[in-house]
């Protein structure tokens, strides 16, 4: 017996080809053997990665587990998900097609929203994190990242886009106060906007400490900018819209500016102009930012947005090849024993909360849940494509998250801890940083100071002591594979600096684009308060523009301040912070997707969101907790900030890291604000985790409520669901050029 | 016989070298944005006929105008 697919065609108008495709039916033979044969090979590849001891893991094999598992997860769950909860229908038209201006609304082909999507949710955050939790081994960071992502970040995604979309695009604040009530809503707004603003400030310290005292990556990142300020002349004045071709320019001069920065390190002038002390380079990316707030976007903001879109899927295509044709050996345990004592110098704590405290980027990444509510839901073409763009988006995410991990895992132990551990454990000279690596118990061969200056010299740097954030370490492990591939040992200075260069490019654009978003917010909230304050809600009002700026670009840039002058590092003490405030993000999204899902009474399948909700509750709660209240002062911010505290009482001129009574005053500043800020953002979100609960009992009470989803309105174009279209949509397709045909007479689609 | 299956080879490959070189152009161009204008221009004469379309120039202005004033936010 043959079961055959039934195939439906959906009309809104009889003078129009069907808008819309439902295919019925059991999987074909052919489609069932490959999704078996992925299994499998998913199956051995986890089976390799978990249980293989004693012997090197060949990176390949990170690779195969997580390709298996997101097709896997693609075909069933994310199918479970669209056909019990989100039930699209194609005949109904989208925000685009509705209010299609073709500025902001517009029906954007699904390839194309794809690039755009991706490259608004992917930056930084993946590739650093997954660096960072490398020292607890591979296997925690690698089944978080995977089933993190499948069972979380990309339901998070799909189904925060999928609400906005029947919501004409409005944004996370919007859907939280129209779902959550007037209160719920003004504490999620101002969570996201404490939130953001930590974001941008730990994001920039990792910009930081990778071109700190780096002349070469100075230099080529500060060229970025006169490449910026041309490209958007050229595009204004010269050649409007031609936006590629002046993208390839600037493409160009790019890798012309890496390689100048190589010859520029080598001179004294080069040397005196761009060995900037990490204070300096803070002040000049505070410069940057306010600069970019408060310029016009075509100048300098629209020009780097557009390379870094060009650079960030190169790039990571690059790496993929790199790591299939390398195939490095994993140099890194499964589980560290740094894992199992929770006393790991890149960052202190447990495994559970802390190592999914560190990875949230390319697991789960509440961030995303405010682009899947910005520009995504206003250029989707039809409801059913929500699932490839925003679960796809996320899986390609998790893929890069990964791809760093390799990347991380893949360098020398003893020279991962050097570059990782900060100053006050290291003594920042290769003697020192020597001597302590070789007593953390890696195993294997220790490492000299020879080693660690040649290892410095191979990549043109001065020192690779102490070079905390994740991005000098992921451009270590890039160049390591990529000089392989290409170019050779001859090579792998370029590569080093082609990745923090890129890194940089992608982190400044996130600073830039966040610093002005932050500022909008503000001048809403300031312009809702009313009486003389609204005049801030005028955009074109360059006081306002300015007072906003300043105070975005002040609080973002004393929390940057303080990582660069902290003398515990400010990496391992604020990158914790950067974890939770992405988490408790991704709390609120989710939380507003339950009470969604209840008031529409789909109570059998509240779990979907529901337990990602809970467990990140847990995970981000505990880690909250544990920073505020933990009585270990390498874990809880107040337990740091009293024995400094007590050290000051005591009249002592030197306290553990600090060696002088300012850095003593200054653990005991930060260590303030640092707990400070957990705790507002915790009671924040408790706050409205607790409306969400009091919704979702006021709703099951009154047997579900209404939501906000706009009334149905028939659609009248057609596009394929999924990135490849099936035989039954193609012949939809050609119905459709045919009637373009007939109606225009001459014009063909394009 | 082999010199001309190797022509007919040859033609194969050129033609999927040439097809994907246009699908890559096609994608780059989509995605920077180069096809906006010419979108917006098909847009107005569709919707709005009696509307004189702007120049590129112009179009560029407002689009990065509107811009200015919303501003999208990029991932961490």
């Amino acid at each position: 017996m043959v079961a055959r697919t039934e195939v439906e065609h959906v009309r809104t108008d009889p003078g129009l080809p069907p808008v819309a495709v439902v295919e019925r039916g059991p999987l074909p033979a052919s489609r069932r053997a490959v999704l078996t044969v992925v299994a499998v090979v998913g199956a051995v590849a986890w089976s390799i990665l978990a249980l293989v001891r004693g012997e090197q893991v060949n990176a390949v094999w990170f690779v195969f587990a997580a390709v298996c598992t997101y097709v896997i997860a693609y075909r069933f769950y994310a199918r479970l998900v669209e056909s019990k909860i989100v039930r699209p229908r194609d005949d109904r038209a989208t925000p685009a097609e509705r209010y299609d201006n073709a500025k902001d609304f517009m029906p954007t082909d699904r390839r194309v929203l794809f690039g755009h999507h991706f490259a608004a949710i992917a930056g930084a955050g993946p590739l650093v994190g997954p660096v960072l939790a490398a020292q607890m081994g591979y296997l925690p960071g690698t089944v978080w990242i995977i089933v993190g992502c499948v069972l979380g970040g990309a339901v998070q995604d799909y189904l925060v886009l999928t609400l906005s979309v029947r919501r004409r695009g409005r944004s996370l604040g919007q859907m939280a106060r129209d779902e959550l009530g007037r209160f719920g809503g003004v504490a999620a707004l101002v969570a996201v906007f404490v939130i953001m603003i930590i974001l941008i400030a730990v994001l920039a310290l990792v910009v930081v400490n990778a071109l700190a005292a780096s002349p070469w990556g100075v230099f080529s990142i500060a060229m970025t900018i006169p490449i910026a300020l041309f490209m958007g002349a050229y595009l204004r004045f010269l050649r409007p819209g031609r936006v590629s071709e002046v993208t390839i320019i600037g493409v160009a001069l790019l890798l012309l500016a890496i390689v100048a920065g190589g010859w520029v390190a080598e001179t004294d002038w080069g040397q005196d102009w761009f060995s900037l002390s990490p204070v300096a380079l803070a002040w000049w990316l505070a410069a940057y930012g306010f600069a970019a707030s408060v310029l016009p976007v075509w100048l300098l903001l629209a020009p780097r947005d557009y390379l870094s879109t060009f650079m960030k899927v190169g790039t990571i295509v690059l790496l993929a090849v790199g790591i299939l044709v390398a195939r490095p050996e994993v140099q890194a345990p499964a589980v560290s024993s740094f894992a199992l004592r929770g006393d790991g110098p890149v960052f202190a704590g447990a495994l559970f909360p802390f190592l999914f405290i560190t990875i949230a980027c390319g697991a789960l990444s509440g961030f995303h849940s405010l682009i899947a509510s910005g520009t995504t839901p206003k250029l989707l073409e039809k409801e059913s494509q929500a699932k490839p763009i925003g679960y796809g988006g996320m899986l390609t995410e998790s893929f890069v998250a990964i791809m760093a991990l390799v990347t991380a895992v893949v360098i020398d132990q003893h020279l991962y801890f050097v570059m990782n551990a900060p100053a006050g454990a290291t003594g920042g000279t290769p003697e020192t940083a020597a001597a302590y690596v070789n007593g953390l118990g890696l195993g294997g061969t220790p490492i000299t100071a020879g080693e660690i200056e040649s290892a410095a010299q191979s990549v043109g740097e001065e020192s690779i002591v102490s070079r905390t954030g994740g991005a000098p370490t992921l451009a270590f492990g890039m160049s390591q594979v990529l000089s392989t591939v290409l170019g050779g040992s001859g090579l792998a200075a370029f590569w080093y600096h082609f990745a923090i260069m890129f890194e940089a490019l992608f982190i400044l654009t996130t600073v830039d684009a966040g610093t002005r978003v932050a500022r909008f917010m503000l001048s809403d909230s300031l312009g809702n308060v009313g009486g003389p304050l609204r005049r801030f809600r005028d955009p074109s009002w360059r006081v306002g523009a300015w007072v906003c700026s300043v105070v975005v670009v002040g609080a973002w840039g004393a929390i940057l301040l303080m990582g660069v002058t902290d003398p515990l590092g400010g990496i391992n003490t604020l990158f914790p912070l950067f974890g939770i405030a992405n988490q408790l993000l991704a709390a609120i999204a989710l939380t507003v997707v339950t009470v969604v899902v209840v008031k529409k009474r789909l109570y059998r399948w509240v779990w979907i969101p529901a337990v990602p909700l809970v467990w990140d509750l847990a995970v981000t709660m505990t880690a909250s907790y544990q920073k505020v209240f933990s009585a270990e002062p390498r874990i809880g911010y107040w337990a740091q900030h009293r024995a400094f505290q007590d050290a000051r009482a005591a009249g002592d001129t030197s306290f553990g890291v600090a060696t002088s009574p300012a850095e003593i005053d200054a653990v005991i500043r930060n260590t303030a604000v640092q707990g400070t800020l957990s705790i507002i953002f915790a009671v924040l979100v408790i706050v409205v985790v607790l409306v969400g609960a009091v919704v979702v009992v006021r709703s099951v009470r009154a047997g579900g409520m209404p939501t906000t989803e706009e009334p149905d309105e028939p659609s009248r174009i057609f596009a394929p669901r999924g990135m490849v279209p099936t035989a039954a949509e193609r012949e939809v397709e050609e119905l459709w050029d045919a009637h373009a045909r007939a109606a225009s007479g001459t014009g063909t689609r394009s | 016989m082999t010199g001309r299956g190797a022509t007919v080879g040859v033609r194969a490959v050129a033609r999927a070298v040439t097809r994907v070189a246009r699908g890559v152009h096609w994608y780059t161009t989509s995605l920077l944005g180069d096809r906006d204008y010419d979108r917006y221009v098909a847009h107005l004469a569709r919707v709005h006929p009696d509307v004189v379309p702007p120049s590129a120039a112009q179009y560029w202005r407002i689009r990065h105008a509107e811009a200015d004033t919303h501003p999208g936010a990029r991932c961490c």
